[in-house]
């Protein structure tokens, strides 16, 4: 089947809302982990890989990868080169696409905005999103809410396959998938868990856990991938070897042996909090429900940070079931791409500021 | 200056606001933190492992050869500038900077050195009535299979000893699924692909 036209252009647009497949907070241990994401890299053969390519081979590689996309069928295409940079934020903050896949620029500065490149997701749950001509010239991306790589993986592996039969990818027995940056030979696969530990950060324990994951060479990051802040309490962990290993091996890394220790240090975190420390624990999240129900300017930052403090109280059963729900939904809507998105129009930065304050009343008036 | 808790040096100032004040604190790094006030530490982009590797002494210089030199026949992209972004040009540039660039992808995935995992399905369906030629391109030569099931044995050994059985039941299946793909051979039908467009 062709494709929808893309979101860019007449008036078809889907409506981006506040729920996204790893934020519907359902499945496996989801009290703890967010979401699950598997990201394959692939290349196709005998073409150049992105970083040396010019523009009328990039273009090639778009059109090439759209068709075979297209063919398959369940997701939309957009061209990322052609898309404005608000909306180019919104495909950033819902995870589809990487800032680098934004910006068009590579490590070493190669590119620029204007790069041939493209992104297709699956709508309405977003569940698939494949990067066209970022650093390599496919990314695909499965993602499921909870504990759920397996089923993650299935999903990638199956499309992997069904684009494999229309574009013969680029692959050597010795190092299996080729792409651009040499950290990535092999599988290709990245496997990451978005974990949030407000319990552990609260105790100040936040450091064991990174000390484990760096010890069986797994990576923590923030919310946003490569290089981004803890934002809110959440930690990105994901394997960072992708050579001699099965994909198998590298998702039972950190399925079955990292994160189910993370998840028995935060659940006890959260018990000791709760038990031994309950009056301090209260007037925390009780001070930051206080605040997201009268603030009137606040930065993402600090909204991020209450908003931890009250999925914690949610989750322990100190706030009503509703606010779950409502968190979950305000951690995309205090994005700045979101707040923009929601008025229709770019706002600077203090009126982003006046809206988030305003979004925190609304969505979190009947939380106690 | 002592932090608060009058046990540590202080390392962290911040400024908190308790009943409406502003009250500049002074902590140590475990007091910050249980304020949650402790900076987050980040890690660096693959990009800049590769780079770390590429700019070790020891890494370029023990080549014999002036690596700067090489370019690759395929793509043009030079050594130098490989340096220069951490990134190759195209799949033929791991065969012209095997030399360099194999002992890089050793490091960055902890001792490994072969590929083991899937395999492209189409590919391999598609190479089954290639020929034992076409099979090789995808699989290697025996020797370079025999290898990586060796790899996969090693790792086998390693998971039954430490009793992870799930990990040994799994890299099981992968090493059976790896012996019965000998070039020549007919491959069995799990091997075809369930999505053929031919
Ligand atoms: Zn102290
Ligand atoms: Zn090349």
């Amino acid at each position: 089947m062709v494709s929808s036209p893309p979101p860019n252009e007449d008036g078809a647009k889907p409506a981006y809302g506040a729920t996204t497949e790893w934020l519907r907070n359902e499945g496996a241990a989801c009290d703890v982990v967010l979401s699950s994401r598997v990201r394959l890299a692939r290349n196709l053969a005998a073409h150049r890989f992105v970083p040396q390519s010019d523009r009328t081979q990039r273009q090639q590689v778009v059109s090439l990868s759209q068709q075979a996309i297209s063919e398959i069928g369940s997701c939309v295409w957009i061209d990322i080169h052609r898309t404005n940079d608000l909306e180019k934020q919104l495909f950033v903050e819902r995870q589809l696409m990487s800032r680098q896949h934004a910006r068009g620029k590579l490590a070493g500065g190669i590119g620029g905005p204007d790069e041939p490149r493209g992104l297709a997701v699956s709508l309405p749950d977003e569940r698939v999103a494949i990067m066209v001509n970022e650093e390599d010239h496919l990314r695909i991306q499965c993602m499921r809410s909870g504990l759920a790589l397996s089923e993650a993986l299935a999903a990638a592996d199956t499309l992997d396959d069904e684009l494999e039969a229309r574009l013969e990818f680029a692959f050597s027995p010795r190092f299996g998938y080729l792409t651009a940056c040499p950290t990535n030979v092999g599988t290709g696969a990245r496997f990451s868990v978005m974990l949030h530990l407000p319990g552990l950060k609260l105790l100040g324990d936040i450091d064991k856990v990174k000390r484990a994951a760096e010890d069986m060479s797994l990576a923590v990051r923030g919310f946003y991938g490569e290089g981004s802040k803890a934002i809110g309490d959440f930690y990105q962990v994901s394997n960072q070897t992708t050579l001699g290993k099965t994909e198998q091996v590298l998702l039972q890394e950190l399925e079955r042996d990292i994160i189910p220790r993370v998840m028995d240090y935060e659940r006890h975190a959260r018990r000791t909090l709760f038990e031994k420390r309950k009056s301090t624990t209260q007037d925390r999240i009780m001070r930051s429900v206080g605040l997201a129900k009268y603030v009137q300017l606040i930065s993402t930052e600090e909204a991020m940070e209450h908003l931890s403090m009250i999925r914690l109280g949610a989750a322990i059963g100190m706030l009503n079931g509703s606010s779950m729900q409502a968190v979950n939904k305000l951690f995309l809507l205090v994005q700045p791409g979101h707040l923009q998105h929601r008025a229709g129009h770019a706002l600077t930065q203090h009126e982003r500021r006046v809206e988030r304050a305003a979004v925190l009343r609304e969505y979190l008036r009947d939380v106690g | 200056m002592l932090c608060e808790c009058g046990k540590n040096e202080a390392t962290v100032r911040e400024t908190v606001i308790i009943n409406g004040k502003s009250i500049e604190k002074n902590l140590c790094e475990q007091c910050a933190q249980d304020l949650g006030l402790a900076p987050t530490t980040h890690h660096p982009a693959l990009h800049e492992l590769v780079k770390q590797f590429v700019h070790e002494p020891g890494v370029t210089e023990a080549q014999p050869l002036k690596a700067e030199e090489i370019a690759c026949s395929t793509c043009s992209l030079t050594y130098t500038r490989f340096k220069q972004t951490g990134l190759l040009g195209c799949g033929l540039c791991y065969k012209s900077f095997e030399e360099q660039v194999g002992p890089l992808i050793e490091r960055a995935h902890e001792g490994a050195t072969h590929h083991v995992g899937k395999i492209p399905r189409s590919a391999l369906e598609r190479s089954r009535h290639g020929g034992p030629d076409r099979l090789e391109i995808l699989l290697g030569t025996t020797e370079e299979r025999l290898r990586r099931m060796g790899e996969l044995r090693r790792q086998l050994d390693e998971a039954v000893e430490a009793e992870q059985f799930e990990r040994a039941a799994t890299l099981r299946d992968e090493l059976h699924r790896l012996d019965q793909l000998k070039p020549g051979q007919v491959l069995p039908d799990e091997f075809s692909s369930t999505h053929g467009e031919e």
